[in-house]
């Protein structure tokens, strides 16, 4: 898979075109127009969403601003997901673009994690690709690599360098022929809780090297 | 790696062997007799068949192996008769040898053996150290015996001739008995090891072959050669006891085991007496209990003791052949071996079982488990098999990490204590008596008996047996035994019955498998499982007597399919796959990806991105070897900053930033400029030059050095994607692409423009784009239907597999498809030095102005042994420093050379007026790599040529020839594009060994003798690939010629001193052509290419800033009508070795006017930024 450029190309530069929207509660000096964004599937909302803050603060006091986080219809994003797959689980049944809404008080403490900074987020991020290296190599890649490579992989994503993101997490989806394989695929398992359904949606995301980019597989398990 | 064999031997006597590459015990079918024992090399096997007589089975292969016989035919002149076979009576014979003292009739030449034929009758050898003769091949001298020549003058009074014979070995294949001369030899053998190949540098086929008679004593098989595979005769070695058991490792090891119990070391072998000098005695390693059996390799000693325990002896080495000291392993064996690359096999007391000892490697030779070998033989009911599957069980049980069991072990040596305790091994068995002994087989089948398994011993095995029952039987039972009749008959129904009961449950099994699922890999999953229920048989799994590795080519990192393990199932199961499904659903992936993307963005591209691309910079430190003089190395910080270029290409700048007086300057250079990227890496510093064309021109590089081998790497490869995505270059090389490989084997591919052939004014030669392919070569050619073959430093043939990178390649630069490890091995040299003096004689005190005692070869650098490292940290040493007698000039028996005074031409031998001597010393080195090159096993070659096909052509069979490692002209079978590997050697007889060859776009075969002399092979076609004679062409007087290459029509040799040669006068009529025409000095190689294009490695090539030793260069003005053309233009050098253009059949655009550019070319450098350069040289240079 690894060798396919033109899916890896595909999927990491997936975009999701979205409208941010201030909500309506937030004090503003004067009307917030909405702002558009063609996000990457494969960052996190609150690594790419510098653009968003600067553009809604100029019409907002600075006491009134705290930590902002991203809502759409009522459900709080997560920004520890892949974008995608927030966008995946949440709306992908609703009319492009992807309409969220901004809020800069009232943070949602039981259900959103704080990021005070991208080193969080960075920390997240690597974290995720130790998980998948330990069961695709037992961890032996990423132990292999130095603090400079990791660097480079988290530099990669965050500034949108698919090569120099590649270059690194050639290493991380490559195995010696010998051994036939990964040692084990890593996946992970997004539910929703939809309490309006009967059926629940269960999103399987392969960690392929990284977080969720190679496959979006959906269950819809009867419950 | 090339398949080869690990023979074995059933407690019946049947022979088996296992491929590397196979996965089932295949019969040999053609030996019509029981076997004893058998040992192996890579190229045959010898055995001891149940009726005492040796076989010798040596492989098949296509190189034959073929004797010239020659006889000299002399004749006298007189005034009468002329030149007449009436000699004078002081005369020679009139048939003679060439010193004429020998009596050789034509008719007194008669085959060694049954196994030998003539391949033809006699005939005049019409070549005279590589001049054609006269017809009749006669030469002349005033008398006998004198110097001849071919001419005759009007004082020459006797002449005389040549003739040859060849006669072949045809029993190939198939078990040939060695004749035994009845004389000496009066009691059978009993057992036989071969061993020996790597102490003298003859080339493959030398064996020592030692053997033990049913009396103990040793014989030692002499004159056994690849030209001579059957050996000449036994010559007796005294022992100080009776021997039970000998082994002969590859090296210089030979160990017995004596009736006593201790065990035998031969001291004194080496290349001048294989045979040894003397015994040395070494106790078994158990003070109460014997020795019984030894293996022995190239640096160790394995044994096993009476009571069946392993021992490991430490410290064996070439020049301590005794050891130190024992340690007891785990395990319980009844025989043990050692085969190559000092792996080790055994069989196991209690089950029979045939096993690997895991994890052996040159710094552990003790390794660290027994592995049992789990495949089924070719008899039994093979692949879904129930035998296969108990065996799989029985892998469980025995395999690598051991669960309770302590009959295999786990890890590293283990003490004496910790050996199993089970019933059988506390009481050492009682010693075997003198005659069954020393037979296994006997033995065994003795054990089996019917009703005699009464034994308590552990359930798994009931043949295991009381072995005082086996002790009873009366040796001539052994002999009888043997016969198939005898041994199997009364055991046969128990096994072929429960054979079939399990083969037929076992069919219908997978019968209702195969009905539910389509695919058989699913079935044989299916059956796994169904087999792993079955209760474990323990009849099911062969009984083996003896094995032997010494034709086994593995190491502890080869792949075998031989073990049971769960990856194995895996595999198989991921095997189920298709390449037709994993296409599909990329295909499916691909295009839901699309989709998705044109669904959600398609509208949206309007939409400003969340991260703005900007310019990415990869900053280092590195050291720079400075441009003006004094020249030096400083450190100087390097970045590479890319961005996207208008169109959305990608480029960059290279930037060096340098302090020079306290001031701060830099040095830069755009990407897009730079045309390779060369890494130099020696043993102390991690560098790598870079080029532009303006580089080219000064012969003087950008030489960078990293801190670090791996920091060198990730900066090449980098370097590399952004040179190539600056010129829009990926994927695999083009059909077309011209290769070339540097003097430290690295390849380089350029894709050719479509000018670079154009007239009057081609590409230059300096503004080629070459990028690296991973690998290690010497020789790489190639043809422009994209068949690529290569040579290694080993003379390993390899193909090319169509992928590109591997070797420090990484990310996306490199294809995982197609990408194999390569390996190669080369010799490092150096030179002991000494002068004479009249007290002490030769000393290694020099004079003061005199060269350092250990040297070079120029003797300039000091190069002693332990000072002396690999090339670069990628090799590794595999060999110890040895005395290299196979210099040219000749060497004395401990391979000095001497000369009057250094440095001077050196001889042999030692005269009166000889001072100072030297000898060279060899130590060989290894090579692991990645690349896109698969081997192509298993004669190892000097030169290879392809057809250059035209682009259009569609040649089916692409015309590929070879010459051989030891100058056999070989033509390739089956070489398509499809399969650029081919099929099989067509051998193509010579009458001398070859070493250069080219083949013409119109199938002209060109060659060139190893006596510099150039032949042409006649009647060569699509429908005779091999054509039919070879035509004798005189080379240009007094040069020998080294290497030819052949276009469309030109054709082009290069002599030993240096001069390209064109052959003038070859038309279609007279393809041979009339003369040799001078056309330059200062060449190495030559490459022609399709179009009659002429490409060259110059020797010497000067630049505006330095010298480069080893350039491509282009020959320019090359036309139809003037193929010789006009004047060299200088491309990429330093250090190259070879260059081919045969896959260049671009035609060059008819007009090309000097105006236009072509947009594909690298892109011209303005004048502007020329300028820049030379400013910034001024710069750098003030």
């Amino acid at each position: 898979m690894a060798d396919d450029k033109d899916v890896l190309r595909d999927v990491w530069f997936g975009r999701i075109p979205t409208c941010f929207t201030l909500h309506q509660d937030e004090v503003t000096e004067r009307e917030a127009e909405p702002f558009y964004l063609l996000l990457p599937r494969v960052s996190y909302l609150t690594l790419v969403t510098d653009k968003v803050k600067k553009h809604f603060l100029k019409v907002m006091k600075a006491e009134d601003v705290e930590e902002m986080w991203f809502e759409y219809e009522g459900t709080p994003l997560k920004w520890h997901y892949p974008i995608g797959v927030l966008f995946d689980l949440h709306a992908s049944n609703t009319a492009l673009p992807w309409s969220i809404t901004v809020h800069f008080k009232d943070f949602p403490e039981r259900d959103l994690l704080h990021c005070p900074s991208n080193s969080v987020i960075e920390a997240h991020f690597m974290s995720s690709i130790k998980e998948a290296d330990a069961l695709k190599h037992k961890s032996q890649v990423i132990n292999d690599m130095q603090k400079k490579d990791h660097k480079q992989l988290w530099m990669g994503l965050q500034n949108d360098k698919f090569d120099q993101f590649w270059a690194m997490n050639r290493k991380l989806m490559e195995y010696p022929t010998e051994e036939g394989g990964f040692r084990y695929i890593p996946f992970r398992i997004y539910q929703v809780h939809t309490h309006t359904h009967t059926h629940t949606h269960i999103y399987i995301y392969i960690l392929a090297g990284v977080s969720p980019f190679l496959l979006t597989l959906t269950l819809t398990l009867t419950l | 790696m090339p398949v080869s064999l690990l023979w074995a031997v059933d407690v019946y006597g049947r022979v088996y062997s296992l491929s590397t590459g196979g996965q089932q015990w295949e019969q040999c079918r053609d030996a019509q007799l029981e076997f004893k024992r058998v040992t192996a090399a890579q190229q045959c096997c010898w055995g001891i068949a149940c009726d005492h007589n040796i076989y010798l089975n040596v492989h098949a292969s296509d190189l034959p192996i073929r004797y010239q016989e020659e006889t000299y035919e002399n004749h006298r002149w007189n005034p009468v008769d002329g030149f007449s076979e009436r000699l004078l009576p002081s005369d020679r014979w009139q048939w003679s040898d060439v010193t004429g003292l020998q009596h050789q009739p034509l008719d007194s030449f008669i085959l060694p053996s049954k196994s030998w034929e003539w391949e033809a009758d006699w005939y005049v050898d019409e070549n005279f150290g590589g001049e054609p003769t006269e017809k009749g091949g006669w030469t002349y001298a005033i008398d006998f015996p004198a110097t001849y020549t071919k001419d005759k003058k009007w004082n020459s009074c006797v002449r005389r001739r040549r003739w040859i014979r060849y006669r072949r070995y045809k029993a190939r294949d198939t078990w040939a008995k060695i004749p035994s001369e009845q004389s000496g030899l009066p009691d059978p053998f009993n057992d036989i090891s071969c061993g020996g190949w790597e102490i003298s540098e003859e080339p493959r086929g030398r064996l020592s072959l030692w053997a033990v008679s049913l009396q103990g004593k040793v014989w030692f098989r002499d004159g056994i050669y690849h030209h001579n595979p059957e050996g000449s005769n036994w010559e007796e070695m005294s022992v100080p006891g009776e021997v039970v058991q000998i082994s002969c490792g590859p090296g210089d090891l030979v160990w017995a085991v004596l009736w006593e119990g201790q065990l035998i070391v031969r001291e004194g072998i080496g290349r001048d007496c294989p045979q040894g000098t003397s015994w040395v005695v070494v106790d078994s390693p158990s003070p109460e209990v014997g020795a019984i059996h030894v293996g022995v390799g190239v640096n160790v000693v394995w044994a096993i003791t009476k009571d069946n325990k392993v021992w490991f002896r430490r410290g064996v080495n070439s020049h301590n052949p005794c050891g130190s000291g024992w340690i007891g392993m785990v395990g319980e064996m009844i025989m043990i071996n050692v085969g190559l690359n000092d792996q080790v096999w055994a069989i196991g007391c209690e089950d029979r079982a045939v096993y690997f000892r895991q994890g052996v490697t040159s710094s552990e030779l003790s390794g660290k488990a027994w592995k049992v070998i789990s495949v089924p033989r070719d008899g039994d009911r093979s692949h879904s098999s129930a035998s296969a599957s108990s065996l799989q069980s029985a892998g469980c049980f025995f395999s690598g990490e051991v669960r309770g069991s302590g009959l295999v072990a786990s890890a590293s040596p283990e003490s004496f204590a910790d050996a199993p305790t089970e019933p059988a091994s506390e009481a050492p068995k009682p010693r075997i008596p003198k005659v069954t002994s020393d037979s296994f087989i006997s033995e065994l089948v003795s054990d089996r008996e019917p009703g005699k398994n009464t034994s308590a011993a552990p359930a798994i095995l009931e043949e295991e047996s009381n072995p005082a029952e086996g002790e009873v039987q009366d040796p001539p039972a052994a002999g009888i035994a043997l016969s198939p009749s005898q041994s199997g008959g009364p055991l046969d129904p128990q096994w072929s019955n429960v054979d079939l009961e399990e083969a037929q449950s076992q069919q219908a099994g997978a019968g209702a498998v195969l009905d539910s699922a389509d695919t058989c890999s699913l079935s044989s999953v299916a059956t796994y499982t169904l087999a792993l229920e079955e209760p474990y048989g323990a009849d099911e799994h062969p009984l083996w007597a003896w094995v032997n590795g010494g034709g086994c080519s593995v190491d502890c990192h080869s792949q075998l399919n031989w073990f049971s393990s769960l990856a194995q199932s895996v595999q198989s199961m991921s095997l189920s796959i298709t390449p037709a499904q994993t296409a599909a659903w990329r295909k499916q992936i691909f295009e839901q990806l699309s989709e998705r993307s044109k669904r959600e963005m398609d509208n949206f591209r309007h939409y400003e991105q969340a991260i703005e691309q900007s310019v990415w910079v990869k900053k280092g430190t590195m050291q720079w070897w400075r441009d003006w003089k004094p020249h030096k190395w400083m450190d100087v910080r390097f970045a590479l900053e890319q961005f996207s270029g208008p169109e959305g290409n990608k480029d960059g700048i290279l930037f060096i930033y340098y302090n020079f007086n306290e001031e701060k300057k830099y040095l830069h250079a755009f990407i897009n400029e730079v045309t390779i990227l060369v890494p130099v890496l020696n043993d102390s510093k991690h560098t790598f030059a870079i080029y532009t064309p303006e580089r080219t021109k000064q012969r003087w590089p950008i030489r960078l050095a990293a801190a670090t081998e791996l920091e060198m790497h990730d900066w090449l490869a980098l370097l590399s994607v952004s040179c190539c995505d600056s010129r829009g270059i990926q994927g695999p090389p083009s059909k077309q692409a011209i290769w070339s490989v540097t003097c430290k084997g690295d390849i380089f591919v350029s894709e050719p423009s479509p000018g670079l052939e154009a007239m009057p004014y081609p590409t230059p030669c300096d503004q080629m784009f070459w990028r690296q392919v991973g690998g290690h070569l010497r020789v790489v050619e190639c043809n422009s239907v994209g068949v690529v073959w290569g040579i290694g430093y080993d003379h390993t043939a390899w193909v090319y597999t169509g992928g590109y990178g591997g070797g420090f390649f990484q990310g996306l630069a490199s294809s995982t498809d197609n990408i194999y490890t390569q390996t190669d091995v080369k010799s490092i040299y150096i030179y002991e030095n000494q002068r004479w003096n009249p007290v002490t004689g030769y000393t290694n005190r020099g004079l003061p102005t005199d060269r350092y005692m250990w040297s070079d070869a120029s003797g300039l650098h000091e190069c002693t042994k332990t000072n002396t490292k690999p090339p670069s940290p990628h090799w590794t040493w595999v060999s110890e420093w040895a005395v290299d007698y196979s210099v040219s000039g000749g060497t004395d028996r401990e391979g000095w050379q001497y000369a009057a005074d250094f440095p001077a031409s050196y001889h042999g031998y030692k005269t009166l007026k000889d001072f100072v001597r030297r000898r060279r010393w060899a130590r060989k080195c290894k090579l692991t790599t990645t690349g896109p090159w698969q081997e192509v096993p298993p004669i190892p070659l000097s030169d290879v040529t392809i057809l250059p096909c035209t682009a259009q052509s569609s040649v089916e069979v692409v015309p590929l020839w070879a010459i051989s490692n030891k100058g056999d002209v070989l033509c390739r079978l089956g070489v398509t594009t499809l399969t650029p590997a081919g099929s099989s050697w067509l051998h193509v007889g010579t009458d001398q060994p070859f070493k250069s060859i080219s083949i013409g776009a119109a199938n002209q075969v060109w060659a060139i003798a190893r006596d510099g002399s150039a032949f042409y092979r006649g009647s060569v076609s699509p429908q005779s690939p091999a054509g039919d004679c070879w035509f004798h062409i005189p080379s240009p007087s007094k040069q020998k010629l080294k290497q030819v290459s052949v276009g469309r029509t030109s054709v082009y040799t290069v002599d030993e001193n240096g001069n390209l040669w064109y052959r003038q006068g070859v038309t279609p009529s007279y393809p041979q052509g009339s003369s040799w025409e001078h056309i330059s000095n200062n060449v190495r190689k030559v490459s022609v290419g399709p179009l009659d294009q002429v490409w060259i490695i110059a020797d010497k090539v000067q630049g505006s800033h330095s010298l480069s030793c080893g350039t491509v260069c282009h020959r320019l003005g090359v036309q139809p009508m003037e193929p010789k053309g006009q004047s060299w233009d200088y491309g990429i050098g330093g250090g190259w070795d070879h260059i081919t253009v045969r896959g260049n059949s671009m035609e060059p655009p008819r007009i090309r006017l000097p105006s236009l550019t072509d947009p594909s070319a690298p892109a011209p450098r303005s004048p502007l930024s020329a300028r820049n350069m030379e400013v910034n040289g001024n710069a750098v240079r003030c």
